[in-house]
């Protein structure tokens, strides 16, 4: 065999893959584990969820989501869980999104780069991870005792949804000003300085180059806020919202907004803890429509994103 | 000469009546060099960059000739777009940047206090190493700065006429409104060419235009940069030395120092500087036989 043979027969074998490479696929293994184990939870979960919740909808219909907090199980039904966890999450629209928008907007396009910039920054942070009680404790101090001093809600008690929207909107103003600050830091520098080179001011840049560039990921940041706004149940215990049966009346809209109010996850909390076995459906029952909920505020979101996508 | 390389914009018409008077002053006590010599449009005189302790450029004088193309030639690192960003206040926009010394623009102080940033690099217009085009359609990427300059009158016209002298005008005539990210690397810098032609400014900088481009991409950069020299003055950084010989009226060395400050070296005709340099370091530099 000539050299060259031998070389070229070296090259062969070294290229053909001999036996398996055990570690990469124990560990891609162990990859697909993890992903079938949440996938498995989440799956669980929701099918627990529908099985008992859907019969509700079979038996009921509407009738579940028009019908009051009421004690009676047959009767009880979802109508001011979701008003109140509408209004909620449209406080919160329009107070933290707004504000922590322009919050984000000075830390990273105006905000000179120095130690109390940072330190205010990194305290952003910090907030966001405060546990959701601490918030509660917030509003009820401040929104509900502020509401109360000025004699407004069901006997002058200040336990309005506007406290309630009011304290879900500081829980998730860090998250939406990190969300934000992190989206516009992602726009390249070189644009800033395009817009710069011919001749647009600070204010147009930021507004017409640097925020249409970061509408993407802006509305992310909006998709987690709204889906904690609506979620949260712990805060909305201490900022008012009623825990357990009431009725609303034939109070008008107005009337409503200034009388007791409650959000879905805090129906379905009282609904757990009764005793009668039929309200676990109602429970399951309310999950569902606050997933609903969740989605579709969610899918509005999604849709704008989609819309202003990007690419640089 | 000034006025009438000068097309008439209406942010020139209200910029206050100081910036007139002051010309008009600088250019009588000017009059008596000669006349084949017109005013240089920017004068730096003693003018020092730092970034923040670190000062990236040293006592650099010189004066840039109107409607002429002046190339910047260094080794990296010497400060060649400290330099450049230094002439349309860009260094403003990078924390801790501070400048000494005097940028003088037909005479005018542009770090003076009453001076706006944003005019100024509306008249000194910047070319990117990198191809920068806005994430827009092709028109909006020329019609942006015109607009936010409150520019009115027909957009279409001025789109096509900033196109058009940025050679970039057929071959994107029939897809306007596509975006300008999806060009190619040369035709988004002839973009950003035409982007920075269509606000009319009276000086361009271009830092490393070509960096990025195929040798026949940079060759129309090139014949593109000698014809707009008829109507503006422009200033190349480049580390292509064929280009800064083919290209450019008149070269400026720089160099680095120990402490890493950039300084010039010399200046002058570029066929001198190329074929008979003054300084040995320029010799070196120019002939590749820099380190
Ligand atoms: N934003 C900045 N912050 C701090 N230092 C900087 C900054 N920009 C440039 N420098 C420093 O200033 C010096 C000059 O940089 P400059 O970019 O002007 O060089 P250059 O001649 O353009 O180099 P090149 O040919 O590689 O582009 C370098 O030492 C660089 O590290
Ligand atoms: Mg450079």
């Amino acid at each position: 065999m000539t050299s060259s043979a031998v070389a070229a027969q070296v090259r062969r074998a070294s290229l053909q893959r001999t036996g398996v490479d055990v570690r990469s696929a124990v560990f891609q293994g162990l990859l697909a584990l993890c992903l079938l184990f949440s996938l498995t939870v989440l799956v669980v979960l929701l099918v627990d969820v529908l099985l008992r919740g859907l019969p509700v909808f079979a038996a009921r219909g509407a009738d579940f989501l028009t019908s009051e907090v009421v004690s009676q199980p047959d009767r009880a039904g979802v109508v001011q869980g979701i008003q109140g966890s509408v209004l909620v999450v449209l406080i919160v629209a329009v107070t933290a999104i707004p504000i922590g928008l322009m919050t984000a907007i000075y830390l990273e396009e105006y905000a000179p780069d120095n130690r109390l910039t940072r330190f205010i920054s990194v305290n952003i942070r910090n907030l966001a991870g405060v546990p959701s009680i601490v918030y509660g404790l917030l509003g009820l101090a401040l929104f509900v005792g502020t509401f109360r001093g000025l004699g407004i809600g069901t006997g002058g008690n200040g336990r309005i949804v506007l406290a309630g929207g009011l304290t879900m909107a500081t829980l998730v103003l860090p998250i939406m000003i990190i969300t934000a600050s992190e989206a516009l830091r992602a726009v390249p520098n070189a644009i800033r300085e395009a817009g710069y080179g011919v001749g647009a001011s600070k204010w147009q840049v930021t507004r017409k180059l640097v925020l249409p560039s970061a509408v993407p990921g802006i509305l992310t940041g909006v998709v987690l806020s709204l889906s904690r706004a609506l979620g949260e149940t712990a805060p909305l215990i201490l900022a008012g919202a009623v825990l357990g049966s009431y009725s609303s009346g034939d109070k008008d809209f107005v009337e409503q907004l200034f009388g007791a109010y409650t959000a879905l996850p805090m129906v379905i909390f009282g609904w757990t803890k009764e005793s009668a076995p039929e309200f676990r459906e109602l429970a399951a029952a309310g999950i569902i429509v606050l997933l609903a909920v969740t989605l579709l505020a969610n899918a509005v979101a999604v849709y704008f994103r989609n819309r202003f996508e990007r690419s640089w | 000469m000034m006025t009438t390389a000068t097309p008439p914009s209406p942010a020139a018409e209200t910029s206050p009546k100081r910036h007139m008077d002051i010309r008009i002053e600088t250019r009588s006590r000017t009059g008596d060099e000669p006349a084949t010599r017109p005013a240089p449009v920017i004068q730096m005189e003693d003018v020092s960059c730092w970034y923040g302790d670190f000062r990236a450029i040293r006592d650099i004088s010189l004066d840039i000739r109107t409607n002429a193309i002046t190339a910047l030639i260094g080794p990296s690192g010497c400060g060649k777009s400290t330099l450049l960003r230094a002439i349309n206040r860009m260094n403003d926009l990078v924390p801790g940047a501070r400048l000494t010394g005097k940028v003088l623009y037909h005479g005018e102080d542009l770090y003076g206090p009453r001076v706006d940033a944003v005019e100024v690099r509306r008249r000194i217009g910047m070319v990117f190493q990198k191809p920068n085009p806005f994430p827009k359609s092709i028109y909006d990427n020329v019609a942006f700065g015109p607009r936010v300059n409150g520019v009115r009158g027909d957009m279409d016209e001025l789109v096509e006429s900033s196109l058009r002298r940025a050679a970039l005008w057929d071959e994107v005539k029939d897809k306007l409104k596509q975006s300008g990210m999806a060009l190619s690397g040369g035709q988004q810098q002839r973009l950003c060419i035409a982007r920075a032609i269509a606000v009319e400014p009276d000086v361009i900088l271009m830092d490393e235009p070509c960096s990025a481009l195929d040798p026949r991409a940079t060759l129309q950069i090139e014949e593109l940069m000698i014809e707009l020299k008829e109507n503006y003055t422009i200033i190349i950084v480049t580390h292509n030395m064929q280009q800064a010989a083919r290209a450019s009226e008149e070269t400026v060395f720089l160099t680095m120092g120990e402490e890493r400050a950039g300084f010039m070296v010399e200046k002058g005709p570029t066929s001198e500087i190329f074929t008979n340099p003054k300084n040995q370091l320029t010799e070196d530099y120019v002939s590749g036989r820099f380190g």
